[in-house]
């Protein structure tokens, strides 16, 4: 659950102060192929891709892993491969499963998240005047209320709902940071000439504001789009561990919440609760990745980490 | 004086925000919480005063008498006065007294782990930033990983670690039970040596957040005229990384740190419940285990007021630090 928010806010802050490349990736560097052959996007897309592999096939592929057998607590083998639990299950099965439900969460809130980040950050920015400042107080207001609190409170008193609800109560509380960086990035675009020749050209509001501002914007929404899936995936494993996860599907959370319940801790049960939590990493780090390039393609001069600009190390030395 | 005023209604706008959805929520959901919870205390075994259930109705709704708005007005009055409710899981115990009793516990707890951990992912942050391109680079695949591990998680590992396997630590709780609560040694010694693991566990999950947004400020700084110039004076470097660098570098973390304040708080609740620690985070697990509304509600607004003040209180350094915010407003 560490640092999504304040990566965000740190690396918000700073997107939010450099200008946006006039086109999406146009800039210096050439689209698709020449992006791919980033070391960072490419691992962090094979991670990702992976693990969203593991879950939409994997499923299938595994027995059904609510059954109980005798095998009880035993380490890895060839048979189970990450051990069995307290009662039997097989734990590599499990993981498998649950790794489609943290995604199902992950991308659930990332479209929520984002879709209502643009209405209120884009629109809000490019309006103007008192929607703005209606706008910003609500999105600042919900981004200084914690929201883990927030979401514990209200999943307690539906008392066992769905993996889609949580996901809709989790995006509910987690749109605002984006917002605000989308409003700073489009207070910034909407002052370009092409914007107001559009306007002067008779477009109607909504054609400015979704065919000319929203496409320049684009790699700032995927960066706030990858950051909803770890936010997400990071709080839905927070609230599962504390019982208060979807009925209806097992995820990352639910796996620890049942390993920390039968005292995997204490009989040494190591191999029940490490693998989820390192797959909960895994696919942060490959998420962070992804961002890092698109950071780098937003603010060009964090790229080519080889080559110093000016040869500061040597003369430091010196 | 005017960025000053313009904060403070805003805060003041929060407050009052947070104060309506926690009014809200009870009201919005299905079923009666109140019924449930009047059952579940004459379980415990207490008859409970009709005086205990008007309290109860006007925290959580569902009482029948009046509209919306006047249980809105009694529900602040009972704010005003304190009055939380009874608590259902530490019956007949007021809520306000149980907060009062897990609060310190998460406020110093937190808010040294934060500043610390703050501190040393400016400090690397700036370090890393400075010497791109050397070999200090590898400390950024580490933070990622850091930062994308949930707290609880490395708590259960750190556990596992030094508690189960090599038996250095203890595991849970914030004191020995020996011990008597207040301002003696004994109690002072094992209150920071059960906090020792629940510290790491804070510091080490929230380090590299800090780490890396601090490490890119630096890099986009470096590029700046004014370090330019400075070199060109032939400033030291370590003046310039210092005095001219990190300086700028670090406005946007000091701002990003008001906010993320609410994260690292939420993350430690979690960590509390591993640790067993006795703060408010653990209160805040045994109300939800035991459908204790009144103590859940009031824990929600006990964090969310203390995150708000927190966040007031950065602001206002904020503008010390960066004097131009102070003539934005």
């Amino acid at each position: 659950m560490a640092g999504v928010e304040k990566r965000r806010t740190a690396s918000s802050v700073d997107t939010a102060a450099v200008p946006v490349p006039r086109g999406p990736g146009r800039a210096r560097r050439p689209r698709g192929g020449g992006l791919l052959r980033d070391v960072k996007l490419r691992t962090g897309l094979g991670i990702v891709g992976c693990f969203a592999l593991i879950g939409l096939v994997g499923p299938f592929l595994v027995t059904d892993v609510g059954a109980i057998g005798n095998a009880v607590l035993r380490p890895p083998s060839a048979e189970h491969w990450l051990g069995t639990t307290q009662t039997g299950q097989d734990v590599f099965g499990q993981l498998v499963t649950a790794t489609r439900g943290s995604l199902i969460v992950g991308l659930v809130v990332g479209l929520l998240a984002t879709v209502l980040s643009v209405l209120v950050g884009v629109v809000g920015g490019y309006l103007g005047g008192r929607v703005d400042e209606g706008l910003s107080l609500v999105s600042n207001v919900v981004l200084v209320i914690p929201s883990l609190p927030l979401v514990i409170l209200i999943t307690n008193y539906l008392d066992g709902a769905g993996i889609l609800t949580i996901a809709l109560i989790i995006s509910i509380t987690s749109w605002a940071a984006s917002a605000r960086v989308l409003r700073a990035q489009t207070l910034s675009v909407r002052t370009r000439d092409y914007v107001a020749a559009a306007r002067a050209m008779g477009e109607r509001t909504w054609r400015v504001v979704f065919v000319e501002i929203l496409p320049n914007l684009l790699p700032v929404i995927a960066s706030q789009f990858v950051f909803a899936i770890i936010f997400a995936i990071l709080t839905e494993a927070g609230l599962s561990f504390l019982g208060l996860g979807g009925i209806d599907y097992l995820t990352w959370g639910t796996m620890l919440y049942f390993a920390q319940n039968a005292q995997a801790l204490t009989v040494g049960a190591w191999w029940w609760f490490v693998p989820p939590g390192l797959s909960i990493a895994l696919v942060g780090v490959g998420l962070s990745l992804i961002n890092f390039s698109f950071d780098e393609l937003i603010n060009p001069r964090l790229r080519a980490p080889g080559v110093p600009r000016r040869p500061r190390t040597r003369r430091r030395q010196a | 004086m005017n960025y000053l005023r313009r904060k403070l209604l805003f805060y003041l706008i929060a407050v009052w925000a947070a104060i309506t959805i926690n009014f809200l929520i009870p009201r919005l959901m299905p079923g009666s919480p109140v019924d449930a919870l009047l059952g579940r205390l004459q379980q415990a075994g207490g008859a409970v005063s009709a005086e205990a259930r008007a309290s109860l109705e006007v925290m959580l709704g569902h009482g029948g008498q009046g509209g919306l708005w006047e249980q809105y007005v009694g529900y602040l009055g009972n704010l005003l006065r304190g009055d939380f409710g009874i608590s259902s899981t530490y019956f007949p115990t007021e809520v306000s007294t149980i907060l009062g009793a897990a609060l310190p516990w998460t406020l110093v707890l937190v808010g040294l782990c934060t500043c610390l951990s703050f501190a040393l992912g400016v400090t690397l942050g700036m370090v890393v930033g400075w010497r791109r391109g050397s070999r200090l680079d590898h400390l950024v695949p580490i933070a990622t990983f850091l930062a994308a591990v949930p707290y609880f998680w490395l708590a259960l590992v750190l556990v596992f670690l030094f508690g189960s396997t090599l038996r250095l630590l203890p595991l849970t709780g914030g004191y020995e039970y020996g011990t008597t609560v207040g301002f003696n040694w004994a109690f002072i010694g094992s209150a920071l040596y059960h906090a020792l693991l629940p510290a790491i566990t804070i510091v080490l999950s929230s380090v590299g957040g800090w780490l890396l947004g601090m490490r890119n400020m630096m890099v986009s700084t470096m590029g700046e005229d004014y370090v330019l110039t400075a070199e060109a004076k032939g400033l030291r470097p370590r003046r310039i990384m210092i005095t001219y660098a990190a300086r700028n570098a670090v406005i946007p973390s000091i701002a990003g740190f008001a906010i993320s304040l609410g994260f690292v708080v939420s993350g430690s609740i979690v960590t509390e419940v591993v640790f067993s620690y006795p703060g408010i985070g653990f209160t805040l697990l045994q109300a939800v285990q035991n459908n204790d509304y009144p103590l859940m509600q009031a824990v929600f607004l006990v964090i969310t007021l203390t995150v708000l003040g927190a966040n007031l209180l950065v602001d206002l350094l904020y503008a010390v630090i960066d004097p131009r915010t102070r003539q934005a407003g």
